[in-house]
């Protein structure tokens, strides 16, 4: 276990140092370079020499990529050229929002889908499974902000019972104070979430029940019931753990379109807003966040998979 | 590839047995038949039905449908929307099968490169590939559409550019697997070349998982497509796409537009469920161990 704790360890490290090298390298396809995108078409040759000057602009790349990567591990990520705080501030406050969101919406397509795949799963090629497979491949077909219209339009304007706009509060207390406004949001990030999850689930348990151990439960005269809950679905959801690790970009992306769809103040409307001002500090810091938080998640996912299933950590140990 | 002309009867066989089992495969028929309908409505549609789609006309704008020679009205700027759906499908189409196909190629490539070659290259190859994949694609497309101001080819490129990494886990996986099995090493200890490896056995084994993979990459490109156009980062007009038009029609739901909004919203649906069944039912094809379930 320590062995593969330290590899993976080792790799999630390889991966951090490898996105900073690629946000690095985008920031330096810049047309004319950052500068332009500050001073704008009308600076002069010299505002902008005096400019890429005093940033540093003007050294060798690998003396600038040390300088980022210096400034990176003190946690400073730079200063937003539109809004006036540094981006960790920028950052820091709408976090909370993103990530109440993202797990709120994790947890809700969990306790969703894993029913739902078991379901496809007992009574698979049958009229539950088609149901539900015809379902989750109509939402995941669906692009998200047309399905949070449909929310809007159903919840808000056919029978208002919600309010169509997330809640505008700048702390996180402040939006918890308005729950009605989160139901939406979270809703339709959910609905995205169950359509994979329920298949990852569903096609997991049919590679179980047809499993040696299975058909041992069933002859040794246990319920269908224990079969299915006591035996498959234990080992059933152990990929699911996975899943979890390796949804977390499309996760991301997804609470990025959704915050934009309800104007929810959270870490994907400032990329937004960055993406449109050419705010590149704001963009690359949040890019870099995220990044991290997603090798993170998966790192965590793995060493968690690795506790629950000996065979994982067997077989990386020996490779 | 140059095959003796003697093995090529068992290969027509397989294609042969694989079109019948596509064929059982109702949903994935239905695929085909939508896939047909839409792109014949989008490349074919405006032989038969022509308007302008470049100069505006501001004095017919909102017209609701079925008036003034307009099935389906007009939008914003005057625009019909009937020939403006055409327009934007081809947009769509293109751009998700073009970038479908870019990132299968890379993919398939990097990823058979990695597997092969194995130990520290494979190693460098894979952790480029790990540090893309943690960059959640929209992010990442954003970030490279607020630098280059997007047009038909760049959207393609941006997108194949991030696509890749799926075809090329997938491929590495499969390279690392076939290398190692007996059929193969049997072939290996018999004098057989490297490349022989390669071409008898590796990528027509390979080569269905790549092609599955490569059907829900058009999916998710056509879907990439509207995101970044939703996000404001999509080709600027007179050019169109299913989702730039489907983001406008956003702005009109709660004035009664609902043309504007309803017909490219359910075009992008089927286009995706179309690219999904089909993928499903070559799944069927080429995954003999998963057919009897």
């Amino acid at each position: 276990m320590t062995r593969y704790l330290l590899t993976r360890l080792g790799q999630a490290l390889v991966i951090v140092i490898l996105v900073t090298l690629i946000t690095f390298v985008i920031l330096h396809l810049l047309p004319g370079g950052a500068a332009r995108a500050i001073l704008g078409k009308e600076a002069t040759l010299e505002q902008i020499a005096a400019f890429n000057h005093e940033m540093g602009y003007d050294r060798p790349l690998w003396q600038q990529y040390a300088m980022y990567l210096q400034r990176l591990v003190q946690g400073d990520l730079g200063y937003s050229f539109q809004l006036n705080q540094s981006v960790a501030e920028a950052i820091w406050q709408r976090l909370p929002k993103t990530m109440l969101l993202s797990l709120a919406s994790t947890f809700l397509a969990v306790v969703v889908a894993v029913p739902l795949g078991v379901v496809q799963a007992v009574r698979r090629n049958r009229w539950p499974d088609y149901t539900i497979n015809g379902l989750s491949l109509l939402a995941y077909a669906t692009p998200i902000f047309f399905m949070g219209l449909m929310m809007i339009i159903l919840f808000s304007q056919v029978w208002p019972v919600l309010p169509p706009e997330a809640p505008q509060g700048f702390t996180l207390a402040e939006v918890l104070a308005d729950p009605a406004g989160l139901v939406l949001p979270t809703l339709t990030l959910t609905i995205l979430t169950v359509a994979v999850y329920s298949r990852y689930v569903r096609s997991s348990m049919v590679d179980n029940l047809n499993e040696n151990y299975v058909r041992t439960a069933r002859s040794k005269g246990l319920s269908e019931g224990r079969v299915i809950v006591g035996h498959t679905l234990r080992n059933g959801l152990f990929p699911v753990i996975t899943l979890l690790g390796m949804y977390l970009p499309a996760l991301f992306s997804g609470a990025l379109v959704v915050e934009r769809l309800f104007n929810y103040p959270g870490m994907g409307l400032l990329f937004w807003q960055a993406a449109l001002k050419r705010d590149y500090p704001i963009l690359l810091g949040v890019t870099l966040l995220i990044s991290v938080a997603t090798v993170l998640g998966a790192l965590v996912a793995d060493v968690l998979y690795a506790a629950v299933d000996p065979r994982v950590r067997l077989k990386a140990g020996r490779s | 590839m140059t095959a003796p002309h003697e093995e090529e009867a068992p290969v027509r066989g397989m294609w042969r047995q694989g079109f019948e089992v596509f064929c059982e495969n109702r949903l994935a028929l239905v695929g085909v038949a939508l896939f047909v309908l839409l792109a014949a409505f989008s490349f074919l549609g405006p032989l038969f039905y022509q308007t302008d789609q470049v100069h505006t006309d501001l004095t017919k704008v909102f017209l609701t449908p079925g008036t003034d020679g307009h099935p389906l009205g007009t939008d914003g700027v005057g625009y019909d929307q009937l020939g403006r759906l055409m327009l934007g499908g081809q947009t769509s189409i293109v751009v998700g099968l073009a970038a479908g196909l870019l990132a299968t190629v890379v993919g398939t490539i990097w990823g058979a490169i990695a597997g092969f070659a194995g130990s520290w290259v494979d190693a460098v190859m894979m952790r480029v590939v790990d540090a893309m994949m943690s960059i959640p694609a929209l992010f990442l497309f954003m970030l490279m559409a607020s630098i280059v101001t997007p047009t038909v080819p760049m959207l393609i490129v941006i997108i194949g550019a991030f696509a890749w990494l799926g075809p090329a886990r997938l491929v590495r996986g499969e390279a690392l697997t076939l290398r190692t099995r007996e059929y193969v090493m049997a072939m290996r200890g018999m004098g057989g070349t490297g490349g022989r490896a390669v071409r008898r056995h590796i990528i027509p084994n390979a080569i269905g998982t790549v092609i599955v993979n490569a059907t829900f990459q058009v999916a998710d490109a056509i879907l990439y497509v509207a995101y970044l156009s939703f996000l404001g980062l999509g080709v600027p007009p007179p050019a169109a796409n299913w989702g730039g038009m489907l983001s406008d029609g956003l702005s009109d739901t709660f004035s009664g537009h609902w043309w504007l909004l309803y017909p490219p919203g359910i075009a992008i649906i089927l286009i995706v469920l179309a690219f999904n069944f089909i993928g499903d039912g070559l799944r069927d094809v080429f995954e003999v161990r998963l057919r009897r379930r």
